[in-house]
């Protein structure tokens, strides 16, 4: 359907920024051999590090899940509403498990 | 041109093996002259099909060492180096009948379900639409109007290999050539149509329709119009 077309499209277009953001913030952080405890010390109360990777993590539990689907759908002869809710659980566990991980990182 | 051709030909249906052949090679042989030689020489029992001879009609493509073609404009020193054997199979992504000739019901009901014809409306133009040749819309139908329906895109892609569901295409095609003729009135119900999850957004733009086509269309710039025409319609709201 249309609506998973562009909403692949439009976490791609998100994704295709902000992976190289979070590529370009690990290799920063590690350069000078921060600690985790350094390293969970500035990201904690940063807003913005908040926000970013929780968008990251939005556009992801969005995005994977319906290439996933495409996959499967291809590779597989599962079709119709039990491959969608399954998928549809694998969103929601990706897009809270995701959120978790940015939640701690911002609280510690 | 003398010497023999040895040429392999797949006999039965989705069960069955090649069989070999030896013929006298010709100057200018096609790999149609060569089945029909064997057919009217060899063994009257082999199936394939075939019309027109000139590359028109669409009725004679099969799998030739390997890739789809269409066999009556394709000459044998194309495909077969000198000592080499030509080996002949059905087109792949169809149900063979028997040997050479294939099922293509399927196929043609995909352009039905593509809405792969003109609808003029309810109440059609009195008068003659004019259509500038030069206009960007009679250009795009252009690029892809002249397809001979050979099944050749079909049987060299990838995504109707995995999804027979999947509309193929030919009918993206087709339905692309009738979504920018101005006359057509229905553009809506056509655009559902392909939108689905069997419609273009399930091209991987592999491009194997565009490189095999034996017209030189390219199917997968038609079906890349309809991704754009959709994701249009959908942002300006369905209507």
């Amino acid at each position: 359907m249309p609506a998973l077309f562009l909403a692949q499209r439009a976490t791609a277009f998100v994704l295709a920024c902000a992976v190289p953001v979070h590529l370009a913030t690990i290799l920063y952080a590690v350069r000078g051999g921060l600690t985790a405890a350094e390293i969970l010390a500035r990201t904690h109360g940063n807003i913005g590090l908040a926000l970013f990777y929780g968008l990251f993590v939005i556009a992801v539990a969005i995005h994977a899940p319906i290439g996933l689907r495409n996959v499967l759908r291809e590779w597989t002869a599962w079709r119709g509403r039990s491959l969608d809710v399954a998928l549809a659980v694998f969103s929601l566990l990706l897009l809270v498990l995701g959120l978790r991980a940015v939640f701690a990182v911002y609280s510690t | 041109m003398s010497g023999v051709l040895g040429v392999d030909i797949w006999r039965g249906t989705e069960q069955g093996a090649f069989q070999a052949f030896a013929i006298p090679r010709r100057t200018h042989q096609t790999v149609l002259d060569v089945v029909t030689e064997i057919q009217r020489e060899h063994d009257a029992t082999l199936s394939y099909r075939f019309a027109c001879r000139v590359g028109m009609c669409g009725s004679c493509a099969m799998v030739v060492n390997g890739r789809p073609r269409w066999t009556c404009r394709t000459r044998v020193t194309e495909v077969v180096e000198d000592g080499g054997r030509l080996r002949l199979e059905p087109l792949r992504n169809f149900a063979v009948v028997k040997d050479l000739a294939v099922e293509m019901t399927q196929f043609f009901d995909k352009w039905k379900e593509a809405h792969g014809y003109f609808e003029p409306g309810a109440a059609p133009e009195r008068d003659f639409a004019v259509v500038p040749p030069e206009s960007t819309e009679r250009q795009l139908a252009d690029a892809g109007i002249e397809c001979i329906g050979c099944g050749v895109c079909y049987s060299a892609c990838d995504v109707v290999a995995w999804d027979e569901d999947y509309l193929g295409p030919a009918a993206l095609n087709r339905a692309w050539t009738l979504v920018n003729d101005v006359r057509d009135r229905g553009q809506p119900t056509r655009l559902d149509a392909v939108s689905g999850s069997d419609g273009c957004q399930a091209c991987h733009t592999h491009m194997s329709c565009t490189t095999f086509c034996p017209k030189a269309i390219a199917p997968t710039y038609a079906i890349a119009g309809l991704k754009r025409a959709m994701v249009k319609r959908s942002l300006r709201g369905a209507r």
